[in-house]
């Protein structure tokens, strides 16, 4: 899809309208999804945006239906979103699971609220990192990102594009009701920059031989669309590589599992992305996602001020975690600090960590405000 | 097609699960179950060429008609 | 000489097929086949779309795109995959249960949208999958895995659901009565709008058995005695249609637009616009 016409190369934004954006400049063309606090200015806007670009919007029953409208959009060769908060999203989770093993190209926006259950709906959290990871049953892999400012949303909605068309997966971004609603002043980048990239197609004989799951040495199999000639058959049991059951195969059942986990974690270096600021000479790390992340800055330099040796590390990608980049930091530091708004998320992960023994501090805050910098330079200087 | 041409009665009895439906609807009484359950034809002459019996064979194992 | 229709459309290497012996599905997916042939559609635009359950697993069979999606979601699945392209002929097949209690919601809001999807209910009373418990279209006092002192819940009556929903094309008619079965599916198919085909179908299996309706044979058999045409139904008390099934087409009409159509016309008029703008 072209770029937005109007748009100018700087825009003050709200983070869902550059989710919606940055979608739209990714080439999104059908959206499905169910009203809910604080995500549905995304759907208001893709309603509006879409059609205008030939692209379809549909507003479904609930958020089961919506999740499965994306995937059998994407059959039907869309790139397809979503967009949902903490409740909707558990709702997702069912077809979610079935997207990750029938490889469905798709992409779900998880604007964070406070929680559990319908918590405080207009108030912001980072109460989905585990959902994101493991919300469905069994054993997937995922791509998680997780952007801290609006230009981020935007640049990370379109990488989420990119990378669900590429490794035939769907890709998660939380965002959360706090940057959802702020207005950011954001550089909208030239279509070029964005490197948008589709689904690889078969080029095989259109033939009963066809086999939709055979994958190359890529581990990632090409996508036919349905009606462009191919006749296959996906499900969602287990299958082999012609997409039919293989469920009394031990042997095909763990070669389907294992491939799915191989074509991301080959591409780990390609995917994994996060930030360090400050870190080269620290002593303490802040582990901070999201929003959390920029408050994190300024009590690092008011700690450095004061002569402590503070640092952040932000994952991007919270799954893949960049747990190298992290052990890395880890090892030299004295103290790590995990800093996020839900009782503890974030610093599990953290604690599983080679090196984190022992070092581990949490600064945590799970009652719908934003956590402060003081906060953060308050537990600094607690643990220096 | 007229009506002293045989009839092809073919049964696949790899697909045929014996349920006994085909022969028990059969308005003529045409076709018969044997000794595994499996229908055979049996009248010939009977034979109206509904194709009810293929129809509403629920296994995709009988296929009727008129010899070529 | 042509190929037989099971040898142009469906996947000979799959079957036999993992019915039981006298289960009513083949002989509703026999006649969606021969429906679609009927129709004449193209084999590579259309797209059979399933959930979950003994019917589900319909699709395995048939040479065309299928999709076996999850529990309850087949209408939903279908409903991105006719928005997303709209020349596709999307079919769903899906069973009392996934249709009417976990997927309910999908039902009535595809039929209230008007969407073009053809859904073929094979509709045996029981949930077979998972063993023959009760499901909504179970008749009051049927016994069933979980119904064992007899179900007191009162049945959903499909096509009557379909159509106070919206459904523009509603049919009935059952695995004995195979002719008209083929019928309506084929105008399902070619009506433009949301279709439903309910198709009264036997699980001898589980429902049967514990029933004491006798094996597959005798289960479908029982079928003019249990059903009344819907013309013949006019004539008839409330009291003598008690405990009938109605069988026929109780919906054909082309007075509601259908929904891609619809959002096509948005398409152009927001393109106008945008056009105007420039």
């Amino acid at each position: 899809m072209e770029k937005t016409a109007y748009a100018p190369e700087y825009r003050v934004l709200t983070g869902n309208e550059a989710v919606t954006l940055g979608a739209l400049a990714a080439g999104m063309n059908f959206f499905a999804g169910y009203p809910i606090t604080p995500a549905t200015e995304i759907a208001e806007l893709a309603s509006e945006l879409l059609p205008k670009y030939g692209g379809k919007y549909m507003q479904m029953e609930d958020e089961l239906a919506s999740m499965a409208a994306v995937i059998g959009a994407s059959f039907a060769g869309s790139k397809a979103m979503t967009a949902t908060s903490g409740p909707g999203c558990s709702l997702m989770q069912e077809n979610l699971s079935y997207g990750m093993l029938a490889e469905v190209p798709c992409v779900l926006i998880d604007v964070m609220r406070q929680g559990p259950c319908q918590g405080v709906a207009t108030m912001p959290a980072q109460g989905d990192i585990m959902q994101s990871r493991w919300g469905t049953h069994g054993d997937h892999p995922i791509i998680v990102t997780a952007p801290s400012s609006v230009e981020e949303l935007y640049r990370e909605t379109a990488r989420a594009f990119n990378m669900a068309e590429k490794y035939r997966t769907p890709v998660m971004v939380l965002s959360d009701a706090a940057m959802a609603h702020m207005s950011e002043k954001i550089r909208i980048p030239a279509a070029e920059e964005l490197c948008i990239t589709n689904r690889k197609k078969p080029d095989v004989p259109k033939d009963r031989n066809y086999k939709p799951y055979e994958a190359d040495e890529t581990d990632i199999p090409p996508m036919a669309s349905f009606g462009d000639g191919y006749r296959w058959f996906v499900s969602g049991i287990i299958h082999d590589e012609t997409g039919f059951p293989a469920t009394a195969d031990y042997e095909k059942i763990a070669e389907k599992l294992t491939r799915i986990e191989r074509k991301i974690d080959w591409n780990i270096k390609e995917i994994e992305s996060y930030e360090e600021y400050r870190t080269d000479d620290a002593e303490i790390i802040i582990v901070a996602i999201g929003i959390v992340s920029r408050v994190a800055k300024g009590a690092i330099d008011k700690a450095r001020k004061e002569g402590v040796k503070a640092g952040l590390f932000r994952p991007i990608t919270l799954w893949p975690f960049p747990d190298e980049a992290l052990q890395k930091q880890a090892a030299k530091a004295k103290k790590i600090i995990t800093a996020e708004m839900n009782d503890g998320q974030l610093s599990r992960i953290v604690k599983e960590l080679d090196g984190t023994d022992g070092k581990i501090e949490k600064v945590t805050r799970n009652d719908g405000a934003l956590m402060t910098a003081d906060m953060i330079y308050d537990r600094i200087m607690e643990v220096k | 097609m007229k009506q002293e041409e045989k009839v092809d009665f073919r049964l696949n009895r790899e697909y045929c699960k014996a349920c006994g439906i085909c022969t028990a609807l059969c308005p003529k009484k045409a076709i018969s179950a044997d000794d595994e359950g499996k229908p055979s034809m049996i009248n010939e002459e009977a034979c109206i060429m509904c194709r009810l019996c293929e129809l509403r064979c629920p296994d995709f194992a009988i296929r009727i008609g008129r010899m070529q | 000489m042509e190929q037989h229709v099971f040898d142009r459309l469906m996947r000979d290497d799959k079957l036999p097929h993992m019915w039981c012996r006298g289960c009513g599905n083949g002989i509703v997916l026999q006649s969606i086949i021969r429906a679609i042939d009927r129709t004449g559609i193209d084999q590579d635009k259309a797209v059979i779309v399933s959930g979950v359950g003994c019917s589900s697993r319909a699709n395995n069979y048939t040479d065309f795109c299928g999709l076996h999606t999850t529990h309850g979601r087949p209408i939903a699945f279908a409903t991105g995959v006719k928005m997303a392209n709209p020349e596709l002929q999307v079919i769903v097949v899906t069973g009392d249960g996934d249709s009417t209690s976990i997927g309910g919601n999908h039902f009535i809001q595809a039929a209230r949208r008007n969407i073009d999807l053809t859904v073929v209910v094979f509709n045996n009373s029981n949930y077979g999958m998972t063993g023959g418990q009760y499901s909504p279209t179970t008749p009051v006092g049927a016994f069933t895995r979980t119904s064992v002192y007899g179900n007191i819940e009162p049945a959903f009556d499909v096509c009557r659901l379909a159509e106070g929903s919206g459904a523009t094309y509603v049919a009935r008619s059952t695995t004995y009565h195979v002719q008209s079965l083929i019928k309506y599916i084929a105008s399902g198919i070619t009506h433009k709008g949301f279709s439903v085909i309910d198709a009264m179908c036997d699980c001898p299996t589980l429902f049967g058995r514990i029933n004491g309706l006798g094996d597959g044979a005798k289960m479908i058999a029982a079928w003019p005695e249990k059903t009344v045409s819907i013309e013949k139904a006019g004539t008839l008390s409330a009291d003598e249609l008690e405990e009938k099934v109605i069988i026929g087409e109780f919906v054909n009409s082309s007075r509601r637009s259908e929904y891609t159509e619809k959002y096509a016309r948005i398409i152009e008029e927001a393109q106008r616009e945008r056009a105007d703008l420039k």
